[in-house]
């Protein structure tokens, strides 16, 4: 298959409320393997998603955070983090996951993954974007 | 690349909307479906951003579920769209990539 | 053009899989391609033979398995979705040492691999959901 094709996951909800997050990165994972060039948007209440420090025992589901640690593994690099929603929140990037991708075109330097940009710039990468799946 | 935009969520709800508007660019088009419709009807708290979000932004209606939620075609915001759902596949055809608001 | 068409909600709660099969028809009857039609989330429900919604309202299920037969379809459900809320083929229900499948006719259970594929085959590619 040698089409490559802009693929972009637009995540706006909460984890563990709702299952879109998790069912999101496993499509998210999936994608890998098909060898497109695969970004994520967090956006509004996406944001918590990539929050670091969730403990999940006390409502007894499976806390699956780690997951996003392994994205970079799989090629997938880009994880744009909107600024408005960050901060309407009072979040910074200082509270969310230090997720890293080693860059094999630079002598494997590592390299942060979440990458905070402003309204107007997550609108010029979503326009560039030949599929973008919501869930 | 165009997107068309999706809103199928009223904005009295969710904040999908307003979302929509902060990150759809000149150019872009949107369409309001299921309870995203009741954002078309004028006079509501919402109809100022819509009317701003016109000037930069082709919006449309699908006409269908305005009528099912009682919301007459004389109700709508003037310069909306009211499309059926062939006018909805058209739509998603004319843009380049569609994008929905979840 | 080719569509493919992902269904995120369960028949009846949301409006998204009423929604997505008048856009299949609605395609189809503007002359273009249903590539696929992929069912994610809650969204595996709708492929339930099970359902028994009052007569005088549409039957959603019914709906999906008649653009199958009649149009030829490919209506897949994700298998992780599906294992997840109970939605079998015999040969899955087999496999998990069930005692009763439930899949309605013309859904296929598949891996998430066909949403991707079905994004990359085609020329639009639109999301139903909440």
């Amino acid at each position: 298959m040698s089409t490559v094709k802009k693929f972009l996951f637009l995540n706006r909800k909460a984890p563990y409320g709702t299952i879109y997050a998790l069912e999101s990165l496993e499509v998210v994972l999936i994608s890998a393997a098909f060898e497109q060039d695969v970004s994520m948007a967090f956006v509004d209440d996406g944001v918590y998603q990539l929050l670091k420090g969730q403990k999940t025992e006390g409502i007894g589901m499976k806390n699956f955070s780690p997951t996003y640690s392994a994205l970079g593994d799989y090629d997938i690099t880009r994880l744009y983090v909107e600024k408005e929603s960050l901060e309407e929140r009072g979040l910074t990037v200082d509270d969310l996951m230090d997720l890293k991708w080693e860059d094999e075109d630079d002598d494997w330097a590592e390299k942060d993954s979440i990458i905070v940009v402003s309204s107007a710039e997550l609108a010029d990468i979503m326009e560039q974007q030949e599929v973008i799946l919501s869930f | 690349m165009a997107i068309l935009h999706i809103v199928n969520k009223s904005p009295y709800e969710r904040n999908n909307l307003a979302s929509c508007l902060r990150l759809a660019k000149a150019g872009a088009g949107v369409i309001l479906i299921e309870d995203g419709v009741v954002a078309a009807a004028d006079g509501g708290k919402f109809s100022g951003m819509i009317k701003d979000a016109m000037k930069d932004l082709k919006i449309s209606v699908l006409g269908p579920d305005l009528d099912a939620r009682g919301i007459s075609r004389d109700k709508v915001i003037e310069g909306i769209d009211v499309v059926d759902y062939g006018g909805f596949v058209d739509l998603v055809a004319e843009y380049d990539c569609p994008q929905s608001w979840l | 053009m080719k569509f493919t068409v992902q269904v995120n909600e369960g028949p009846y709660q949301h409006q998204a899989a009423d929604t997505a099969q008048q856009f299949v028809r609605a395609a189809l009857e503007k002359g273009h391609e249903i590539y696929r039609v992929f069912f994610y989330h809650d969204g595996v429900n709708n492929g339930t033979r099970l359902t028994v919604p009052p007569q005088d309202d549409r039957h959603l299920q019914k709906g999906w398995t008649e653009l199958a037969e009649k149009h030829g379809i490919d209506l897949v459900i994700c298998i992780a979705a599906a294992q997840r809320r109970g939605i079998m083929d015999p040969d899955e229900a087999k496999r998990q040492g069930l005692d009763a499948d439930n899949i309605a006719p013309g859904f296929r259970i598949s891996g998430l691999g066909q949403l991707i594929e079905g994004g990359i085959q085609s020329d639009r590619t639109i999301v139903f959901g909440d």
